[in-house]
């Protein structure tokens, strides 16, 4: 009897996740063009063969299981990998048509231009006002009408104004969770950045404010190209146009294990109809 | 069910962890008692001499005649307050450089590796052996002055300036350093708006520390400042000077009844000018934080 049960439990396979039926414009800009992109942290080659073109005013979900180069890749869009001391970044990365590795670009215009909003939570210990006039005032804002304009707009776009407005000059500390992450948004596209990169944005926060910030996305959307690591299948198949399968494959090399893409393709089909079988057992909970 | 079931069952566990904490208390206790015995005898000793001389015991000059009893602390306080300032001016700006290239520039490159062995070695020099660096180095070549002092108690403020601004540094996150890297801002930018002010409660306690150590510096002093200064001196530059920790040592060990006074009243003097240091660098902190 107990055995028969848990023989049926095996058998019913999860439901499957129901994609939205976004249609993906194919005719749409590429922003970013990756041709075999690696990435070493010292000796170790974490993440091998990445090839894919990143699209305008798309969100491009990267998913796969823990340890596959989600996040590894995506802080190679905006050289995030400088500050680390060892890594590397092989093959070629374009922006626009130019190589973001080049020797004459410089990590700091390339950030200007592509921000990041991480995984936690990390306004800096400074008033709210201050960690959205932070970018603009770097970027040499002085005059403090335009910069209480910015600061508005900012939160306004992040959904946060109204939560906020009252206690500008308070401690960005004291906001919970989900304003916090809504706040280093706000302080992502208060530099007016043209692609954004989440690491993550909602894993450190509860449903509800998961869904604003899934919200938030699919607004800022034509403003922005979005390009979003994700663990929740869900959140990819909710919100993004494309989706990019990432995994691990033993390397016969070395022993360990090396992150790589498997498949990317417009979301809506990467979630009904996977080309690739690791990719259906993936999105199938079969594994990972 | 009754209470006595879920009542705490007498056991070694507990007899040891009753044990502990009153070990602990006694550690405490053993802790607390010099520091009581001596701020309760400096205090006892020091408050009739100055409160009888008030405020004279601050402003008067040095008796000339050490057998004299009396009042007389002024030069010493002025001396102590130039040649600290000037100490943490040298040091604590020196310090928090060094700091910063230390953590965020040299890392664990090779002569960031021999800077950091140095300033170890520099924490262990005996500051009698500073005070004579600075003797051959500054003060045959120059003569006494207050500057002379400074600097070799910034000599000896530097190495704890260094270690604990370092490790402030390395509390500071490095999400912030990526939070403010992602919107663009360059290295020396970062450091200045985001991690220096983020790691400043805890660099101004280390130099805190430094000043307070500092202070009460005696042996440097001796060389630099010259002997028998009992007037006032307000040439940072220029001739022999005196601070406090001088004046207890000199007034201390001479015979007199009237000398030993005064420096139990200048021992007090220095524990409270050390003492307002800190508050006064805590209220900083505080109203920066706000």
């Amino acid at each position: 009897m107990v055995a028969e049960s848990i023989q049926a439990a095996r058998t019913v396979a999860p439901p499957r996740v129901r994609p939205t039926l976004t249609t993906v414009p194919d005719a749409a800009p590429t922003v970013f063009d990756l041709t075999d992109v690696e990435v070493f942290y010292g000796s170790f080659r974490a993440v091998r063969g990445v090839t894919m073109a990143i699209h305008k005013n798309q969100i491009t979900a990267f998913i796969g299981p823990s340890g596959c180069g989600k996040t590894t890749v995506l802080r190679a869009f905006n050289r995030m990998h400088d500050t680390t001391p060892g890594a590397r970044v092989a093959g070629k990365l374009r922006y626009h048509g130019v190589d973001l590795y080049d020797p004459e670009v410089s990590a700091v215009e390339v950030r200007r231009r592509i921000g990041m909003v991480f995984q936690k939570p990390n306004p800096v210990p400074k008033s709210i006002y201050d960690n959205i006039a932070f970018g603009p005032r770097v970027n040499g804002v002085r005059e403090r009408g335009k910069l209480d304009a910015i600061v508005e707009t900012s939160l306004r776009s992040a959904a946060l104004w109204d939560e906020v407005k009252d206690r500008l000059s308070a401690s960005a500390l004291g906001l919970s969770g989900g304003q916090q992450q809504r706040l280093c948004i706000a302080r992502t596209i208060a530099v007016e950045p043209e692609v954004v990169l989440m690491d993550e944005p909602c894993s450190a926060l509860d449903p509800i404010a998961t869904a604003r910030i899934e919200e938030l996305m699919r607004e800022l959307k034509s403003r922005f190209t979005i390009v979003i690591v994700t663990h929740n299948m869900q959140q990819a198949a909710r919100v993004s146009d494309r989706t990019a399968f990432f995994s691990t494959e033993l390397d016969s090399a070395t022993e360990r294990r090396t992150g790589t893409l498997v498949e990317y393709d417009a979301t809506a089909k990467i979630f009904s109809n996977p080309g690739d079988q690791r990719t259906e057992n993936y999105i199938t909970g079969r594994f990972g | 069910m009754n209470v006595a079931e879920l009542r705490a069952k007498p056991s070694w566990r507990s007899v040891k962890s009753h044990l502990m904490t009153g070990l602990m208390g006694l550690a405490l206790l053993v802790v607390l008692a010099p520091l009581v015995s001596v701020l309760w005898s400096i205090s006892s000793r020091g408050l009739g001499i100055v409160t009888s001389a008030f405020p004279a015991f601050f402003t008067a000059e040095i008796p000339q005649i050490s057998r004299a009893a009396g009042p007389g602390m002024g030069p010493a306080i002025v001396g102590t307050l130039m040649v600290t300032l000037g100490a943490t001016l040298v040091a604590v700006p020196l310090g928090v450089l060094g700091a910063i290239y230390l953590h965020e520039y040299g890392r664990a490159g090779k002569f960031a590796r021999l800077v950091r062995f140095m300033a170890t070695v520099m924490t262990g020099v005996p500051s009698i052996v500073m005070g004579l660096f600075v003797y051959v180095m500054w003060t045959l070549r120059f003569g006494y002055s207050a500057f002379g002092g400074s600097l070799a108690l910034a000599c000896l403020m530097l190495p704890i300036v260094i270690a604990s601004t370092e490790q402030m540094l390395r509390l500071v996150p490095d999400h912030l350093r990526e939070a403010a890297y992602a919107l663009g801002t360059t290295k020396s930018r970062t450091i200045l708006t985001v991690v220096l002010p983020a790691a400043l409660p805890g660099i101004v306690s280390g130099s805190l520390l430094a000043v307070a150590r500092a202070a009460g510096e005696t042996a440097p002093l001796l060389f630099a400042l010259g002997l028998g200064a009992t007037a006032y001196n307000a040439h940072f530059f220029d001739g022999i000077n005196t601070a406090l920790s001088q004046q207890i040592f000199v007034n201390a060990t001479s015979s007199f009844a009237g000398a030993q006074e005064r420096a139990w009243g200048a021992a007090l003097t220095l524990v409270v000018l050390a003492f307002s240091f800190s508050v006064v660098a805590r209220v900083f902190v505080h109203a920066r934080r706000r």
